[in-house]
C-alpha cells in the first residue's frame, strides 16, 4: 500500500518519513560512535581509559580527508586515519607506562594535542573537495527515492559491524583476549603469569586508537563527508561514555551506537514532517535516553560487574 | 602494580641520598630527566598547536609600534580582523575574510587576522594583543556576540582605537564614541533568491534550515518565502531549526529529512552552509546558498545565493579613516548601498526565472518594491502588517520580528 500510494516521490512520505529518518539517521550518524566506542572498549578492557579519543577522532578525520585528497583514494585515507590514531594511541600508552602518570590526565592532554594538530594541519584542506567513499545501495529494490537514500549503507559501517562481532569473539574465545582481560582485571595476576602488562596495554591502546582514527575518517569521508573545524560536536567524548553504557561489550557498543544515531535524527525529522514545537527538547533525546537506561539498569547494591577492575575510575 | 611501586621507591631512595653517584644511577637519573623533559615538551607542544591554529598572517610588528601608531600620520595603519570561526568555512567568516583581503590589498594598510575566537573573555585578550603587540588602530571584530560586553569594555580602555562591529547594535550616547556597528539588509537578497526558488521548484515545497529563531533569521525566512510566493502562490517553506550556528551532522540530517518530504529547493541560515549545499547536491535537489558563493560545491543544483559584499563596506570605512574623515557609527544597507549581492545564477535557472529575479532586484534597488508592505499575515492567520502599511528596511519594527509569514511551515517557540 505504501509502495502504491507513495510512488510519487514529490508527494513526500508524510508520517512514514519518521521511522525512515530514524533508520536512515541510525545508519548515517552511528559510524563514528561505533568505531570510537569499539576502540575505547578494547582499551578499557586492558585496564586503561583513553579520554583522548575525541582528539584521535578529529585527527583521523583530517588525515583521512587529506590523504584522500592527495592520493585520490578514499580507502587509503581510511587506512592513514587509522595509522594516525595508532600513533596517538601508542603515545598515550607509552606516556601512561611511565611512573606516576595518570591515564585520565594524559588522555585530556592528548585530546587537546590531537585537536590542535588537526586544526593546524587541516587549514588548507577546508576548501578543496576530496573523493569520498561511495555507498552500497541496499534500497535499490525500492522505487521511492527517500527509501533508497535511507538504506544507503557504507562499506566502512559494515566493516565496523563485523569488527564488533570479531572483537567479542576475540575477548571471549581467544588466548589473546584472555590475556587482555587478565591485564584489565588484575595486573598482578597477569604479571604472575609472566605477561608484560604494559605491553598488553600498549597494543590494546594503539589498536583502540586505530579504531578511533577510522571513526574520524567516517566523519570526513562518509557522513557528513567534508572536513571543517566544527565537524565533530563531541562524538568522541560521547562514545567514551557509550562504552560504559554498553557494559564493555563490543556487540552492545554496536546496538547503542545505532540507538544514539537514530535518536540524534529525531529532532530534524519531527520538524520536517510538521511536528514543530519542542525541537530543543527533542535535541536532548540521546541524553535523556542515556539517563533513562542508566537509571533503569543501575542498582544500589552492586557495582558494574562487567567493569574491568583495573580501570582508574574503578580503583 | 606492587612491583612497579616498589621498583620506583628503590629508585628514589638510591638516587637521592647518594651524592657521589655511580654511573648507572646517573644514567637512570638522566633518563628520568629526559622523560620528564619529553613529557613537558609534549604538553607545551599541544598548547602551541592550539594557539598556532589561531594566529595567521604577517608576524607581529615591533612591540613599540603600539604607541607609534597614534603618533604616525593616519595614512599607514594596522587593521585587525577577528573571526568567530575558521575563515575558510564557505560561510559567515569567509565572507568577512574576503572583505579583509580587499582591505589588505589597499595601499598603506596592514592586516592582522585571528580566527576561532570565541565570544568570551578570549576576544578581549585578542583585541588587546592586536592593539598592544601589533599596533592595530582599527579593529573589525566580526561576530555578533563580541559587542556586549567585550567590545564596549576594551573600547573604553583604548579610546584612540576604532572598533567596527558587525551587527548594527550601536546606540548613540549609550556606547563609546570610538565604536561603530554596521549590518546589511541581506533579506533583500533572500527575497530575490526566493523568486528564483519559486520559479524553479516542481513540488512547490521549499526547505529552510535555520540555526535559531531570532529576528534576523526570521526575517530571512520570511523574505525568502514572500519572494517565492510573489511568483508562485502555491509555494510553502518548511523550516527546521537546528539550535546552533554550526552543527554539521544535524544540518545534514535536517537536509536529508526535508528532501525525504519532497522538498526540492533548500536554503539556509547557518554559519557554514557547506554541508547543506553538498548534501543537497548529493540528493539531487536544488539549493540556494548564503554568505558566500558556493557554486563549486554544487555545480548541478546551485541556483543562486544571498551574499555579503563586505569588501565594499570595509574599503569605504578604511578610506574614510585614512583621510581623517568622520565615519558613520550606525551603518546599514542593502542592494542600493552595495552591501549585498547575488551569486551568479546556476545552470538550472530558467530564462523566465532570471528575468523575474532581475526585475525584483532592480525594484528593490530603486526602492519601488518594499518586501514588508501590508497586508501580510502570519502562518496562524493573524494580520501582522495591515493593508496600507509599508515597513521599509530602516523600520525598527522589522528588527523585532517575531512571526513567520503565511506559507511558512514552522514554529518559533521551542
Amino acid at each position: 500500500m505504501l509502495e502504491g500510494r507513495m510512488s510519487d516521490t514529490a508527494a513526500g512520505l508524510g508520517i512514514w518519513a519518521l521511522p525512515l529518518a530514524l533508520i536512515g539517521g541510525a545508519l548515517r550518524v552511528s559510524g563514528p560512535y561505533l568505531f570510537v566506542s569499539l576502540g575505547e572498549c578494547l582499551t578499557e578492557k586492558s585496564g586503561r581509559i583513553n579520554l583522548g579519543q575525541e582528539g584521535t577522532l578529529i585527527l583521523g578525520a583530517m588525515t583521512a580527508y587529506g590523504v584522500s585528497y592527495l592520493s585520490g583514494s578514499p580507502w587509503l585515507g581510511v587506512l592513514a586515519a587509522g595509522c594516525a590514531g595508532l600513533v596517538l594511541g601508542a603515545l598515550h600508552a607509552w606516556l601512561c607506562s611511565l611512573p606516576r602518570v595518570n591515564d585520565v590526565a594524559v588522555g585530556i592532554a592528548l585530546m587537546l594535542f590531537g585537536v590542535g594538530i588537526a586544526f593546524f594541519l587541516g587549514k588548507p584542506l577546508i576548501q578543496p573537495p576530496a573523493p569520498r567513499l561511495s555507498p552500497i545501495e541496499l534500497g535499490a529494490w525500492s522505487s521511492i527515492a527517500p527509501v533508497r537514500a535511507a538504506l544507503e549503507i557504507h562499506g566502512l559501517l559494515l566493516l565496523g559491524v563485523v569488527a564488533a562481532f570479531v572483537m567479542r569473539f576475540v575477548f571471549r574465545r581467544t588466548r589473546w583476549g584472555l590475556v587482555l582481560r587478565v591485564a584489565g582485571e588484575d595486573a598482578d595476576a597477569a604479571r604472575a603469569l609472566g605477561y608484560d602488562v604494559d605491553r598488553v596495554r600498549l597494543v590494546a591502546t594503539a589498536i583502540g586508537g586505530f579504531f578511533a582514527g577510522v571513526g574520524g575518517s567516517f566523519l570526513s569521508l562518509v557522513y557528513p563527508g567534508s572536513w571543517s573545524e566544527g565537524l565533530s560536536s563531541g562524538q568522541g567524548l560521547m562514545a567514551v561514555a557509550l562504552v560504559i553504557f554498553a557494559r564493555w561489550d563490543p556487540v552492545k557498543c554496536l546496538w547503542t551506537s545505532l540507538l544514539f544515531g537514530g535518536a540524534g535524527a529525531l529532532g530534524p525529522a519531527l520538524q520536517s514532517i510538521g511536528i514543530l514545537g519542542g525541537y530543543n527538547l527533542y535535541a536532548t533525546a540521546p541524553y535523556v535516553l542515556t539517563f533513562v537506561i542508566m537509571i533503569a539498569t543501575s542498582s544500589a547494591r552492586r557495582t558494574f560487574a562487567d567493569q574491568p577492575a583495573e580501570l582508574t575510575v574503578a580503583r | 602494580m606492587w612491583k612497579r611501586i616498589e621498583r620506583f621507591h628503590v629508585g628514589m631512595h638510591t638516587v637521592v641520598p647518594n651524592p657521589a653517584g655511580d654511573s648507572t644511577h646517573r644514567a637512570e637519573r638522566s633518563a628520568r630527566a629526559l622523560r620528564r623533559l619529553i613529557f613537558s615538551l609534549l604538553s607545551v607542544l599541544s598548547l602551541l598547536a592550539l594557539s598556532c591554529s589561531k594566529s595567521e598572517g604577517p608576524s607581529a610588528a615591533p612591540a613599540a609600534s603600539g604607541s607609534a601608531a597614534t603618533t604616525l600620520p593616519q595614512k599607514t595603519f594596522t587593521a585587525g580582523f577577528i573571526y568567530v570561526g575558521p575563515k575558510g568555512d564557505y560561510g559567515y567568516n569567509q565572507a568577512h575574510a574576503e572583505g579583509a583581503a580587499t582591505v589588505a590589498a589597499m595601499p598603506g594598510v596592514k592586516v592582522r587576522e585571528e580566527e576561532n575566537v570565541p565570544e568570551t573573555e578570549a576576544v578581549q585578550k585578542t583585541m588587546e594583543s592586536m592593539i598592544e603587540l601589533d599596533g592595530a588602530s582599527v579593529l573589525f571584530p566580526t561576530s555578533f556576540g563580541y559587542f556586549d560586553p567585550h567590545i564596549l569594555k576594551v573600547a573604553q580602555k583604548y579610546p584612540k582605537v576604532t572598533f567596527l562591529h558587525c551587527g548594527g547594535l550601536y546606540q548613540e550616547g549609550k556606547h563609546p564614541p570610538n565604536v561603530a556597528s554596521y549590518f546589511g539588509y541581506i533579506d533583500e537578497a533572500q527575497y530575490v533568491a526566493g523568486v528564483v526558488a519559486g520559479m524553479t521548484t516542481k513540488s512547490n515545497k521549499l526547505g529552510f534550515i535555520a540555526a535559531k529563531p531570532i529576528p534576523q533569521v526570521l526575517r530571512n525566512i520570511n523574505s525568502f518565502t514572500l519572494g517565492a510566493r510573489s511568483v508562485n502562490p502555491k509555494v510553502t517553506t518548511s523550516v527546521v531549526f537546528t539550535g546552533d550556528w554550526s552543527l554539521p551532522v544535524k544540518e545534514a540530517e535536517a537536509a536529508n529529512s526535508l528532501v525525504d518530504q519532497g522538498i526540492d529547493v533548500l536554503t539556509m541560515h547557518v554559519d557554514s552552509p557547506k554541508v547543506i549545499v553538498e548534501t543537497a547536491e548529493k540528493r539531487g535537489v536544488f539549493v540556494s546558498g548564503y554568505h558566500v558563493d558556493q557554486t563549486t560545491l554544487a555545480p548541478k543544483g546551485y541556483l543562486t545565493g544571498a551574499l555579503w559584499n563586505w569588501s565594499k563596506v570595509y574599503t569605504d570605512y578604511v578610506k574614510r579613516i585614512q583621510s581623517g574623515e568622520s565615519y558613520p557609527h550606525l551603518l546599514r544597507g542593502g542592494f542600493k548601498e552595495g552591501f549585498i549581492k547575488m551569486a551568479p545564477y546556476g545552470a538550472a535557472v530558467s530564462a523566465a526565472a532570471r528575468a523575474k529575479a532581475d526585475e525584483a532586484k532592480a525594484k528593490l534597488t530603486d526602492g519601488s518594491l518594499v518586501v514588508y508592505s501590508g497586508p501580510i499575515k502570519d502562518n496562524t492567520g493573524k494580520v501582522v502588517i495591515p493593508a496600507g502599511t509599508v515597513q521599509t528596511q530602516t523600520d525598527i519594527t522589522l528588527e523585532k520580528m517575531n512571526y513567520l509569514v503565511e506559507g511558512v511551515v514552522g514554529k518559533i517557540s521551542s
